[in-house]
């Protein structure tokens, strides 16, 4: 539902539908709404079994990578005698990404129950919540909800009085993006310095603590109790005629739209519809003129290419970006772009680790050179040197983090050129903005 | 972590530091604090992972983590004190320096910027007398900084007071929004 608005008849809220209900975040009240059968009738299957299940449903990813969690599940070879983990990737942190917030926020029990299932399907015994230090709400009510869980049976050392062992802990993140990358989060887990680490090893070899461990989304995990009790071929039939892309996501909407939030719908949903009758279009006098639609680290898109785009993995790579996390940044014809992708280089720049040179000096020389051209100060070289710069930045590094800073000044460049020339040849913004703080 | 050129908006309050080394130092993990940590050492296969809660508590406890909180931390946990700052000035949440009574922390990420960000920090400055980012207010009373997206960009501008989480504020919002935290 359109969380903080009144649900749309187009929207399909599986993960949404209690968004909004306090009465949801209880134990009792979770059960109410079927909650924590899936769990019990998971505890009842082979491991192998979920899996399978977990498969057949074509669940992807929902953090951004869009990998497909059956496989990623299947890397951990269960009875190899060492201890399992499960990590839940609850560090949302990508500009424009609000959704696992809400999950948290309000259906504490559907994290749960889905990271629950998903670490005895792993062979894990142990389960670790990562959530960023700023959501403090979402960790007020995650904590006493896994408070409520352990109490009332259903994980600790009997779950669901089945005899088998699954511990969740809340652990709280302290301010860093970093670690919403995974080998990060582990290092951060394990009480290191975020940095993300070389892969190989993967997480499934040699994860948290050296042990075999998986790490998921949010929502992601939010999904599979759904999955389970209303079987794989309901999932995978949500989904408009691209069976790559199944089930709903959950899309975050906000900066110059009329109705910012949370919106459900089902994968290949038409983007036009979406922005301009879900979302309700522009704020009055507006027109939209740019879209970046999955968090930060994603191409710009034109409104040309947005309104062509349908709302899948495959369908935001087609017309020119990604899905990502699914965090919608919507600008209007009163924004400069310049200002705006200026911005988004100096957050990667804050961001960065600093491991990699590349990443290091390169997202601060961007930053500055954007924000040179923003005051009016910049030539016409530096457009190709911002280029060049990112070339180096993009698939050289341990992480992505500097490929997400080339990603909007190479589309931004591209797309919106003549903004940036205008900026180089009048010697000023021309839409009156001033340079980024 | 933070060493460009482009980050940085922390200043240092001075005074206040200097005059909390005067006094000798407390231990933080006595009674309820040191409880707390034997459980969450439970928790965990190594002690070191239990480095971001403890610094949590510390935080809790004293409002910031000095380099004395530091050292108590490291042979709590058998690391070097080294370690523990080392993963202390990694992270942007923990403070190395004491702060106003009311820590507020705005949101200027691009999308919170194209709705309106910048002028709720103006007004923030100006309420609270801090003049600008990271100083503290003569009274003590408040530090304002600019953040990196708070994760709630559908609810511009969100502002975070402490561990209180507002959202949708707007500049004529502020006055009325200070006035509980006095």
């Amino acid at each position: 539902m359109g969380f903080p608005h009144a649900p749309h008849a187009k929207e399909t809220p599986v993960l949404s539908q209690y968004f909004g209900d306090p009465a949801a975040r209880t134990v009792a009240g979770w059960k109410q709404r079927g909650g924590y059968a899936a769990l019990e009738k998971a505890l009842g299957m082979s491991p192998a079994d979920i899996v399978n299940v977990v498969k057949e449903s074509g669940l992807r990813g929902r953090g951004g990578a869009g990998f497909p969690t059956g496989l990623k599940w299947s890397f951990m070879k269960v009875g190899d005698g060492k201890p399992h983990y499960l990590c839940v990737n609850a560090d949302e942190s990508e500009p424009g990404t609000f959704k696992d917030r809400e999950i948290m926020r309000w259906t504490p029990h559907a994290l749960i129950e889905g990271s629950a299932i998903a670490s005895y399907a792993m062979g894990a015994e142990t389960c670790y919540i990562y959530i960023r230090g700023e959501f403090t709400e979402p960790l007020t009510v995650m904590a006493a909800a896994v408070k409520d869980a352990y109490a009332a049976g259903i994980v600790g050392p009997n779950a669901m009085g089945t005899g088998k062992r699954i511990d969740v802990h809340v652990h709280k993140g302290a301010g860093a993006y970093i670690c919403g990358e995974e080998t990060a989060l582990m290092n951060s887990l394990e009480g290191k310095r975020g940095n993300p680490r070389i892969k190989p090893p993967f997480p499934a070899v040699a994860g948290v603590f050296g042990m075999p461990t998986t790490i998921n989304n949010v929502e992601t995990l939010a999904a599979v109790p759904h999955i389970l009790n209303r079987g794989a071929a309901w999932y995978k039939g949500m989904s408009h005629s691209n069976p790559k892309s199944t089930g709903t996501k959950l899309f975050s909407v906000c900066g110059n739209v009329a109705k910012p939030g949370n919106y459900e719908v089902e994968m290949g949903f038409p983007f036009k519809d979406f922005l301009y009758d879900l979302c309700g279009g522009p704020t009055p006098g507006r027109r939209f003129k740019a879209v970046v639609p999955g968090g930060s680290s994603v191409p710009i898109q034109t409104m040309e290419e947005a309104e062509a785009t349908l709302m899948d993995y495959e369908g935001f790579v087609a017309q020119g970006s990604m899905l990502g996390s699914g965090g919608v940044i919507v600008f209007d014809d009163a924004q400069c772009m310049v200002k705006h992708i200026a911005r988004f280089a100096r957050f990667y720049a804050h961001e960065s680790c600093a491991q990699c040179t590349q990443c290091r000096e390169g997202t601060a020389w961007c930053t500055r050179i954007l924000e040179r051209i923003e005051r009016g100060l910049g030539t016409m070289e530096d457009l190709d040197t911002l280029l060049d710069l990112s070339e180096q930045m993009t698939a050289k590094t341990i992480c992505v983090l500097s490929d997400s800073c080339a990603a909007p000044i190479v589309s931004g460049i591209k797309k919106f050129r003549g903004e940036f020339e205008a900026h180089i040849t009048g010697k000023r913004c021309p839409m009156g903005a001033t340079a980024a703080a | 972590m933070k060493v460009h050129e482009v980050g940085g908006t922390r200043a240092e309050s001075d005074t206040s530091h200097a005059e909390h080394e005067r006094s000798p130092y407390q231990p933080v993990f006595v009674g309820d604090a040191k409880r707390e940590l034997d459980e969450l050492l439970t928790r965990y296969p190594s002690k070191m992972a239990a480095l971001l809660p403890a610094l949590w508590i510390v935080q809790h406890e004293r409002g910031w983590v000095s380099d004395d909180a530091m050292a108590e931390v490291a042979q709590l946990l058998d690391l070097t004190p080294a370690y523990v700052k080392g993963v202390v000035t990694f992270y942007t949440m923990y403070h190395q320096h004491p702060v106003g009574k009311y820590f507020i922390q705005v949101c200027t990420t691009s999308p919170c910027g194209a709705c309106g960000a910048e002028k709720v920090v103006d007004a923030l400055l100006k309420h609270t007398r801090c003049g600008e980012l990271g100083a503290t207010s003569p009274d003590g009373r408040y530090t304002v900084i600019e953040v990196e997206c708070l994760g709630a960009c559908g609810f511009a501008t969100p502002v975070m007071v402490n561990e209180e989480f507002i959202e949708s504020v707007t500049p004529e919002r502020v006055p009325q929004i200070l006035s509980q935290y006095q």
